[in-house]
């Protein structure tokens, strides 16, 4: 019995392992050979230890956090904004669809040196592109679940008289709540991956831009401990944001 | 769902592009008020006298470059999500066809699913230099993510049942994937393919920024870097339409191919 239990939470390791163990195999003996483009994960992860140790770890990953989380608030304030306005009145939505389906589709990143231009490097560049990145998925959403609602709660609220702020705030804002978690946990993914492309393409601040430096400075292992770490606190929020996502749900009644 | 009901008719396209031009009057006002420092918002008209210089439309130089640049980034674009389909199809129904194999590795596919592609960018430089090859592998591995996956998932939630009569006509495994897994995993397929397609213009772009690859991504960096804001627009606006075009033929030939599942 508890032997089937260890084995159950053994085997996902397996595979990683094997792949870990190849790749430390593979990386020692091209060092052996004399190339400096890999580095054994065993030298990664002392590379880890030393950038955790030197504070430049944390600093970096807050960073890169802090921005993508703040660049997914305005993002996502402007999308549910305008989801609800575009959902709630049928007029609005077929009046925006093609300036919507236009604007869509450009690539975030194609914004890069536009706010490079606009901004300077720094916080506010990376911020509006995670901004823009982020607003269409929760735009999109939001509408979709505005329009999903119960017809008849929207009867109620006419019939009781409410006024558009009311009625948004007191039944459609409840009404979408999970619906709007399942979007936010989109969002979230959208930024980080977003906020770490801006740093390897161009802002000189963050995890994507430590990583981009230990490669130019021919640090491999470095390399490598920065690669794995933006894996690590990618899967982490990302975990977190499902455990969130399904809390939310749990509570307001919805079977996940 | 409420397609029917929401199908715009002409009037409502009237409006609708009523709105686009609106907001392309708004955009000519703010730059040639000077709302907005010309530096970074180019007027319309400027914009759009890049983009027909750069595409050799004019008339008269002959020697834009933007043409050949859209050409580069396509290419990359639709070879990446073309290796990336065909390997995330192939090793999605290796893994999915198989309880115990999905055991042993889905949870190392989720870890890495979360890993934003661009970040392989310095691992692929540092192994493959700086050289076409090595963008279009970056594409090809961070578009195939999405579709191994939902292969993964496709093959995962075949009925049971199906799996049965299989066993009951005692099917090869070959026949079995082609007969239901494919056409079962389908749908989640096609999803797949779609958000790759996006991801693989995406990391194109990047690709080309980091590497100096000759493209768009390039040629918006550089516009940049040298103050010329319409050349930057042109080639916004050219990503946007391959973005745009991409994405509504891939809608248009799902739609098609899964016809077959409508009652």
């Amino acid at each position: 019995m508890t032997e089937g239990r260890l084995f159950r939470w053994l085997r996902p390791w397996v595979f990683p392992a094997l792949l870990v163990g190849a790749f430390e195999w593979y990386a020692r003996r091209a060092a052996a050979l004399g190339s400096d483009a890999l580095a054994p994960p065993s030298a990664a992860a002392k590379a880890f230890v030393g950038a955790a140790l030197d504070g430049s770890l944390w600093q970096a990953t807050g960073f890169t956090l802090g921005t993508a989380a703040l660049g997914l608030l305005i993002g996502a304030m402007l999308g549910i904004a305008l989801g609800l306005v575009l959902g709630l009145s049928r007029r609005a939505a077929q009046l925006g669809s093609v300036s919507i389906e236009v604007l869509r589709p450009v690539p975030s990143v194609a914004l890069i040196p536009l706010a490079m231009l606009a901004f300077g490097f720094g916080v506010r560049m990376e911020l509006a592109i995670v901004a823009f990145a982020t607003f269409w998925p929760l735009l999109v959403l939001v509408q979709s679940a505005v329009q999903q609602i119960e017809p008849r709660l929207l009867e109620v609220s006419r019939v009781l008289g409410l006024s558009a702020r009311e009625r948004a705030f007191k039944i459609v804002l409840p009404a979408i709540v999970p619906r709007l978690f399942v979007a936010l946990r989109l969002g979230v993914a959208v930024a980080l991956v977003v906020a770490v492309t801006v740093e390897i393409a161009a802002n000189p601040n963050g995890m994507g831009y430590a990583m981009m430096i230990a490669q130019q400075s021919f640090d491999p292992a470095l390399m490598l401990a920065w690669l794995g770490w933006i894996g690590v606190v990618g899967f982490a929020v990302n975990a977190g944001m499902v455990l969130l996502q399904r809390t939310v749900a749990r509570r307001m009644g919805v079977m996940p | 769902m409420n397609s029917n009901d929401r199908a715009p008719s002409g009037l409502h396209w009237l409006g609708s592009f009523a709105v686009l031009c609106a907001l392309v009057a708004l955009w000519w006002i703010a730059s040639n008020a000077g709302w907005v420092s010309r530096v970074f918002l180019p007027t319309p008209q400027a914009t759009f006298a890049s983009l027909l210089e750069g595409l050799n439309l004019s008339g008269d130089s002959g020697n834009g470059e933007l043409l050949a640049f859209t050409q580069a980034t396509v290419g990359r674009m639709v070879e990446g999500w073309l290796l990336a389909s065909l390997f995330g199809v192939v090793l999605g129904a290796a893994i999915g066809v198989s309880p115990a194999v999905r055991a042993w590795i889905q949870p190392t596919l989720e870890f890495i699913r979360p890993l934003p592609a661009s970040a392989l960018l310095p691992l692929a430089i540092s192994i493959f230099g700086l050289n076409p090859g090595m963008v279009l592998f970056v594409v090809a591995f961070g578009a195939m993510w999405p579709v191994l996956l939902a292969t993964v998932h496709g093959f995962a939630a075949v009925e049971p049942r199906l799996a049965e009569v299989a066993r009951c006509l005692q099917m090869s495994r070959a026949a079995y994937i082609w007969k239901m897994g494919l056409p079962n995993a389908m749908p989640d397929i096609l999803a797949g393919m779609r958000l790759a397609l996006t991801i693989a213009l995406i990391v194109a772009v990047v690709g080309e920024m980091i590497a100096s690859q000759s493209g768009l991504g390039q040629a918006i960096l550089l516009a940049a870097r040298a103050f010329r804001a319409s050349d930057l627009f042109a080639g916004i606006v050219l990503l946007g339409l391959i973005g745009f075009v991409s994405n509504a033929l891939l809608a248009f030939a799902e739609k098609r191919l899964l016809r077959w599942q409508q009652p």
